[in-house]
């Protein structure tokens, strides 16, 4: 079920003034967010965004086509189970 | 013979059900096409006027996007999808279900034939 088209797209409000101040300074930097909720706005494309996946913030580098996604998309929160390695220890990873 | 959108052309059917034989026509598109149509539904293919078909075909030419256009729509958003590295994408490259389903068990559609992984036995 997709959002009601009366709310508009959402976007966490700091996160989007952040961006708004780096436009206006002309400046790139890795913004670290927590909210993987917010929608990716034309404003971001070109911005490299580190959104946090339960561990770490991963750097995802917006382009044009991410728009309109959610930045939480971008950034899994599952590790893919593999077999067979019990040696490795997934929870000694970093 | 009726031949609408390329390729298509059942005879003995009701035009209702005839059109869901279109890539991209279902029972509610069909049921909408033939309304603004003015076609009785009831009708049998072989027993449409020429005229019809012609309206018909003309009606799905301008309004709907069917078979070969709808196929690459939906497999240049999938394409999009798996380029942009998001979750959906992540889903289509693993051959794996996209809409968040169980994979514990089931989702054979997606995941293609069993494969078994044996169990090594120690022997006595």
């Amino acid at each position: 079920m997709g959002r009601s088209l009366k709310k508009g797209p959402y976007v966490d409000e700091k996160l989007y003034f952040k961006i708004e101040d780096l436009n206006r300074r002309n400046e790139k930097r890795v913004i670290k967010t927590w909210s993987r909720r917010s929608t990716i706005f034309p404003e971001m494309v070109g911005h490299t965004i580190a959104v946090y996946d339960g561990k770490r913030h991963v750097p995802v580098y917006i382009t044009e086509n991410m728009v309109g996604h959610k930045l939480g998309e971008f950034a899994p929160t599952r590790r893919r189970t593999k077999h067979g390695h019990a040696h490795e220890r997934p929870t000694r990873l970093k | 013979m009726a031949r609408i959108a390329g390729v298509d052309l059942p005879r003995d059917k009701r035009v209702e059900i005839a059109l869901t034989y279109i890539y991209g026509i279902g029972r509610s598109t069909s049921k909408k096409v033939l309304r603004d149509c003015q076609i009785d539904p009831d009708t049998k293919v072989r027993n449409l006027t020429d005229e019809e078909v012609v309206r018909l075909r003309s009606y799905i030419d301008q309004n709907l996007k069917v078979e070969g256009d709808l196929r690459r729509e939906v497999a240049q958003n999938i394409k999009r999808k798996m380029e942009i590295g998001c979750y959906q994408g992540l889903r289509h490259r693993m051959g794996l279900p996209v809409r968040g389903q169980r994979t514990h068990t089931n989702a054979r559609t997606r995941k293609g034939p069993r494969k078994t992984v044996g169990v090594k036995r120690k022997k006595k």
